[in-house]
């Protein structure tokens, strides 16, 4: 690694302003992508904000039809939170199944959105849920925040406070993950609201999306057997040693098929 | 005394554990030696390209920096080359091409990660730090990162020594008559494999800590590895490092070898002679991302292969043709991989009557290839079994009787292709193993699984390999360049605890425990009162390591041997103390016995004395009870065994799940259930790996795609299953103890079960490996 | 800058650059070798020790983030005369060949079980995708889990 300076901050604002003063600065939540990454000497900030000590970016709150989570929840906060177990357990699978446990003690939701790896699960969510992320500056709508790879609409020192995730009637999530990286090759979140039904995905573009072709089939008929026939395009697709695109554009379909049914059974 | 229960045979708990339980193993990287300095080595990131000006001044100004030495340095320091220790003649007589390879390159590189300079310093982070300020200029040439690439007329070829990339064009076995045989055979099956490129990957990053003492003129090496004592020969006689006595080679705890720790390589060479150069301790261990691109890599072979039958579905002859891929040089068994150890196993568990096989090597600009878990074998029994499968689905018979039909049933059986197997009984693992998995019961699971809207299949691999490679003439005669005997000495304390000094070296075998539950059997002591010494050449004699499955038949037999000699002066001791006539002392069960007498002695009470020396002429029998045996195997033994998986594949996926796996293996005489189990297991898992996960990608750029564990697919707990493990047993002749090998033989039976479940579920006639998701669902795709 | 660090019950005062990472303040400073290092993605696992009471790879946390923290490695849980359940469970099962790993696996298994209600084969298996073990395929790894959290149950 590089050398760097390393800060504390204990509030949003120090964190900001410590940010704004550096030369070459970054954030750090979890680490789970960033320390790797550093060790690789494929970044090297010349400051570290580390995140860990702004309390207001902590806490699990359910707050009417809204999921409120801090951003420096960890995966196995959200994971394991009743509060969330409740309110849409979908997304305590999907928090379970990233990474691996040591990773999941460490790597926290608002690291992960604000990184928007193309393979990464929770930006799944925050799409099919039409999540709000709430920044130090204003509230993002998820429509708008996720641009393309490595590119959200967070502005430079722009940081994630909270995620507000409206809880849907019912929700379900499947994953396909990469058999080294354990990343998703292709995640689905199917979530079912009283006005309709809303599929995001992951791990296939750039960045995750609304796959409206098979809201609109799961609109019309709330099934499985619904999707059958929907073609899913694979241009701009990701293709790796893993996955070509076309196989991508499959697994989407299937993934999104196994969660319709996991949404029916639950 | 006299009353133990037998170690040998019993699952006894192993001695190496507490330490490594508790974190108190050492391993090479834990060593910190005084004024230690770190090194960190420049790697050319081109897979091939001319050396221009190296520039090392930035990096010499580093802080912490202590020097950096470059390839033009090396060249000048009168140290040889990195060498192949195994010479393969073309068909044709000549010798193979080699190329040459310097331990740092000075004018071309070859590969990715090939080491151009180092850079040492006071701590790990300036090292590695400086090494980035160590400025080359590369003039990059065209690249071949495949045989087929490198076989072309046009390909640029990487060593001038090697025309057309060729290392060797080798063939064994009788062309002719194979020929024949095809041209008359009812039916003929051919297919064509890929045997994919793997990387070892132990999980211990290879280690060198390496320093020089001026005032000794004397070296010490702590390395990792699986063969110190072939290392210090290497090192003194190859490389030119002096005689052998003013190096210590010491190889404590190694994390796990698999083959890759057995080779001489380029950073134990440079940081040898960087310690001397620079006076001080110098230590490097790789990381993760620089093992995936120098640690020698093994299979990558293309294959083609035709099995001929007559019309009683009695195979007549084989006849394969491989192109083996031996990256950008010749590692120090490299050569013979490919040939003397895959190509004399292409008879399998079968009675064929001719076989021959041509192998054709080339260089790539690649990592170099070389031995790994099986070695050889994996290819040829993927090869046979796969083949076998083929032809039995088109001939229309069930694989597990057509198998049957062409098993050899008597032994010593010669094949045609150099060897000679002692001893087996193919039918009974493979009847047993097909009774272990229920394979009465296939046809319902397969409903059950249909009925779920899933595709399950039964494969069958039917291994024999070649362990405890000798005799050592033989060899010298097939091109090796070492022997392969090993060594024991046995040191009986005065107060009757022993210490064993073995060549093999445990790098996860558990040697300490298996070598001396034998030692205590024979001299009636406990488990406990053995100590087993290895790994450091100050300590114990000269021996050869462990690779290729050596450590019990050939290593664990000289042990034997040293023990039949130290009981025999014992007796002559005992004859003594007892005053009766040495011809009638027995020692049975710790206690020396006679007919001319009632009096009994305990094994210490005559080692006591073998130390005093009051009772017993010295002028006829020397003081001491210590006693060293070499001992050189008259032959290979021929450890074989049936696998069996049933997989259940999910066709809208192309997942594979592994829903069974019985392995069924001979290995002889066996001294510790439990530890061979466990390495049946671990061989199990890197066959599986092999067969469903890992491959070692390049581009055509010679750039490593798959270089680290986020792309090179290694087994995790939940990729595999729980394994039903049993053993038959039919004892070798070619060692006193009768066991075979067991080291590898989990990952040469379990690639073609994989594979042929696979097809079997698909429906199919080949797939290759590794049987990822998507091949799998294209598979499906298309057969559909 | 430094840190305080509490490993193994005892507290140390440590000067520390902002690069340094947990695995390297054990090995190198504090020469607790048991923690291993195997890769430099944070994948193998062989780094695991546990953070305030959850098990972490240590090659993945900085020196700033373990200041104030309580760090138990394997050379905190047990002695040879006094394992801990799990590391009496790897030796009974044989849940280890080279060792390297080993301490990782067994701070993560460690962890598997205390914080888990029911295991089974399959959750053993899902829990310790962390760690890669090359040597023993696992199976014993399992079963030596699975006893513990047994005994435990």
């Amino acid at each position: 690694m590089y050398p760097f300076n390393y800060h504390k901050p204990s509030s949003v604002d120090e964190a900001v302003s410590l940010f704004l003063d550096a030369e070459d600065p970054a954030y750090l939540s979890g680490g789970m992508t960033l320390i790797p990454t550093m060790k690789q000497r494929l970044a090297m900030p010349t400051d570290l904000v580390d995140l860990s000590g702004v309390q207001a970016m902590r806490g699990i709150e359910r707050q009417d039809q809204k999921l409120v989570l801090g951003a420096f929840t960890r995966h196995a906060e959200v994971a394991r939170s009743e509060v969330v177990a409740q309110a849409i357990p979908a997304l305590a699978h999907l928090a379970g199944l990233i990474g691996d446990n040591q990773v999941r003690y460490r790597g926290t939701i608002g690291g992960s959105v604000a990184n928007s790896d193309p393979a990464a699960d929770y930006p799944a969510a925050v799409v099919a849920l039409g999540a709000e992320v709430v920044t130090n500056k204003r509230t993002i709508s998820s429509a708008d925040y996720f641009q393309d790879l490595f590119e959200t609409a967070l502005e430079p020192g722009e940081m994630i406070v909270r995620i507000e995730l409206p809880i849907p009637r019912r929700a379900a999530y499947r994953k396909f993950p990469n058999p080294a990286s354990r990343y998703a090759v292709v995640g689905v979140m199917v979530a079912q609201f009283d006005n309709g039904v809303q599929v995001g995905v992951t791990g296939a573009g750039p960045c995750a999306f609304r796959a409206s072709t098979l809201e609109a089939a799961l609109a019309a008929d709330l099934r499985p057997e619904a999707l059958a026939g929907v073609d899913i395009p694979d241009a701009g697709f990701n293709a790796d040693l893993h996955a070509s695109a076309e196989y991508r554009a499959h697994l989407v379909g299937v993934m999104a098929r196994r969660a319709v049914a996991d949404l029916l059974a639950s | 005394m006299g009353n133990l229960p037998k170690a040998f045979g019993q699952s006894v708990r192993r001695k190496e554990d507490p330490r490594l339980i508790t974190g108190a193993g050492r391993y090479t990287d834990d060593q910190q030696l005084p004024q230690q300095a770190w090194a960190a080595f420049v790697r050319s990131p081109i897979a091939h390209a001319n050396i221009g000006e190296v520039d090392t001044s930035a990096a010499l100004e580093h802080p912490g920096v202590v020097g950096v030495l470059t390839g033009a340095e090396f060249a000048a320091s009168g140290l040889n080359d990195l060498a192949c220790g195994w010479m393969i003649h073309s068909r044709n007589g000549d010798p193979m091409r080699v190329g040459e390879h310097p331990a740092l390159a000075s004018q071309r590189v070859r590969y990715v990660g090939e080491p151009v300079a180092v850079v040492v310093a006071d701590s790990r982070q300036a090292a590695r730090a400086a090494a980035e300020l160590v400025m080359v200029d590369y003039d990059e040439l065209p690249v071949v990162s495949d045989v087929e690439a490198a076989a072309a007329p046009d390909a640029v070829v990487l060593h001038d020594a090697a025309p057309g990339n060729q290392c060797y064009d080798w063939e064994i076995g009788n062309r002719d008559a194979v020929r024949k045989a095809l041209d008359e055979a009812a039916h003929v099956t051919e297919i064509r494999l890929i045997n994919n490129r793997l990387v070892p990957n132990a999980m211990e990053p290879r280690a060198v800590n390496a320093s020089y003492d001026a005032s000794r003129d004397r070296y010490t090496l702590y390395v990792a590895s699986q063969n110190p004592h072939g290392l210090r020969m290497t090192l003194a006689a190859v490389i030119g490092f002096g005689p052998e006595h003013k190096i210590r080679v010491i190889s404590e705890d190694v994390g796990g070898g698999f083959g890759s720790k057995a080779f001489n390589y380029a950073e134990e060479v440079v940081c040898m002679w960087a310690a001397k150069r620079l006076g001080r301790p110098v230590k490097w261990t790789a990381e993760r991302s620089e093992s995936f691109l120098t640690d020698a890599h093994g299979r990558d072979h293309i294959t083609t292969a035709r099995l001929a039958m007559d019309a009683n579905h009695r195979i007549t002859a084989l006849d394969v043709s491989t192109h083996a891929n031996l990256g950008a040089y010749l590692s120090t068994f490299g050569s013979l991989v490919p040939t003397y150890v895959y190509a004399t196993l292409l008879s399998g568990q079968y009675d064929i009557p001719n076989i021959y096989a041509n192998v054709v090597t080339r260089y790539t600009n690649t990592t170099p290839v070389d031995a790994y878990r099986g070695a050889g074998r994996p290819e040829a029994g993927y090869v046979v079994e796969r083949l076998v499968d083929v032809a039995a689905r088109e001939l229309g018979i069930d694989p597990a009787e057509f198998r049957r039909q062409n098993f050899i049933r008597t032994f010593p059986h010669a094949t045609p292709v150099e060897m000679t197997y002692d001893s087996g009984d193919f039918q009974a693992h493979l009847d047993k193993a097909l009774d272990m998995i229920d394979a009465a019961g296939f046809e319902a699971r397969r409903e059950a699984s249909r009925a779920e809207g899933k595709l399950r299949g039964l494969g069958i691999g039917c291994y024999i390999e070649a362990a405890g490679i000798g005799p050592s003439a033989r060899l010298g005669k097939l091109g090796s360049g070492a022997g392969l005997w090993e060594s024991a000495e046995i040191r009986v304390n005065p107060t009757g605890s022993v210490e064993v000094l073995t060549g093999c070296h445990s790098h996860g075998q558990s040697h300490e425990t298996t070598y001396a539950q034998l030692v205590a059997d024979r001299f009636g002591i406990s488990v406990d009162d053995v100590e087993i010494l290895h790994g450091d050449t100050d300590v114990v004699q000269f021996g050869m390591g462990t690779y290729g499955s050596r450590s019990g038949p050939v290593g664990l037999s000289a042990i034997d041997m040293a023990c039949d000699k130290i009981v025999a002066k014992a007796e002559k001791i005992a004859a003594h103390l007892l005053n009766v006539p040495a011809d009638t002392v027995t020692f049975e069960d710790g206690e020396f016995a006679s007919e001319a007498t009632n009096e009994r002695l305990g094994f210490a009470e005559v080692a006591l004395n073998a130390y005093t020396a009051h009772h017993f002429p010295t002028t006829e029998i020397e003081p001491g009870l210590k006693e060293t045996t070499f001992f050189d195997p008259p032959d290979f033994n021929f450890p074989a065994g049936t696998h069996v998986c049933e997989v259940e594949v999910d066709p809208a996926t192309g997942v594979v799940r592994i829903a069974r796996f019985v392995a069924v293996d001979d290995f002889g005489v066996i001294g510790n259930p439990m530890v061979v189990e466990g390495q049946v297991h671990g061989g199990l898992v890197q066959g599986i790996g092999q067969a469903l996960l890992e491959q070692a990608r390049y581009d055509d750029y010679g750039q490593l795609l798959s270089g680290s564990y986020m792309d090179y697919c290694m087994p995790r707990a939940d990729d595999v299953p729980d394994f039903d493990v049993g053993f038959t047993e039919t004892r070798s002749t070619t060692n006193p103890l009768g066991m075979k090998g067991c080291g590898e033989a989990g990952s040469i039976g379990s690639p073609p079960a994989v594979i042929n479940a696979i097809c079997d579920a698909l429906g199919i006639r080949h797939i290759d490996m590794p049987a990822t998701p998507e091949k799998v669902w294209r598979a499906v795709t298309s057969a559909a | 800058m430094e840190i305080t660090v509490t490993v193994n019950g005892r507290s140390h005062r440590l000067d520390v650059s902002p690069n340094t990472l947990l695995v390297d303040i054990l090995r190198e400073q504090l020469r607790l070798t048991g923690t291993h290092v195997g890769c430099d993605t944070s994948q193998c696992g062989a780094c695991t020790v546990h953070l305030n009471g959850d098990a972490v790879k240590s090659c993945t946390v900085l020196a700033g983030q373990a200041d104030g923290a309580s760090v138990v490695t394997i050379e905190g849980i047990g002695a040879v005369d006094d394992l801990h359940p799990m590391q009496a469970a790897f030796r009974e099962h044989h849940a280890l060949q080279c060792g390297f790993c080993t301490p990782g696996m067994i701070m993560a298994a460690i962890d598997l079980v205390e914080k888990s209600d029911h295991l089974d084969d399959a959750a053993v298996r899902e829990g310790l995708e962390g760690n890669i073990c090359r040597c023993t395929g696992y199976h014993n790894i399992v079963n030596a889990v699975l006893s513990v959290a047994e005994a435990k149950a």
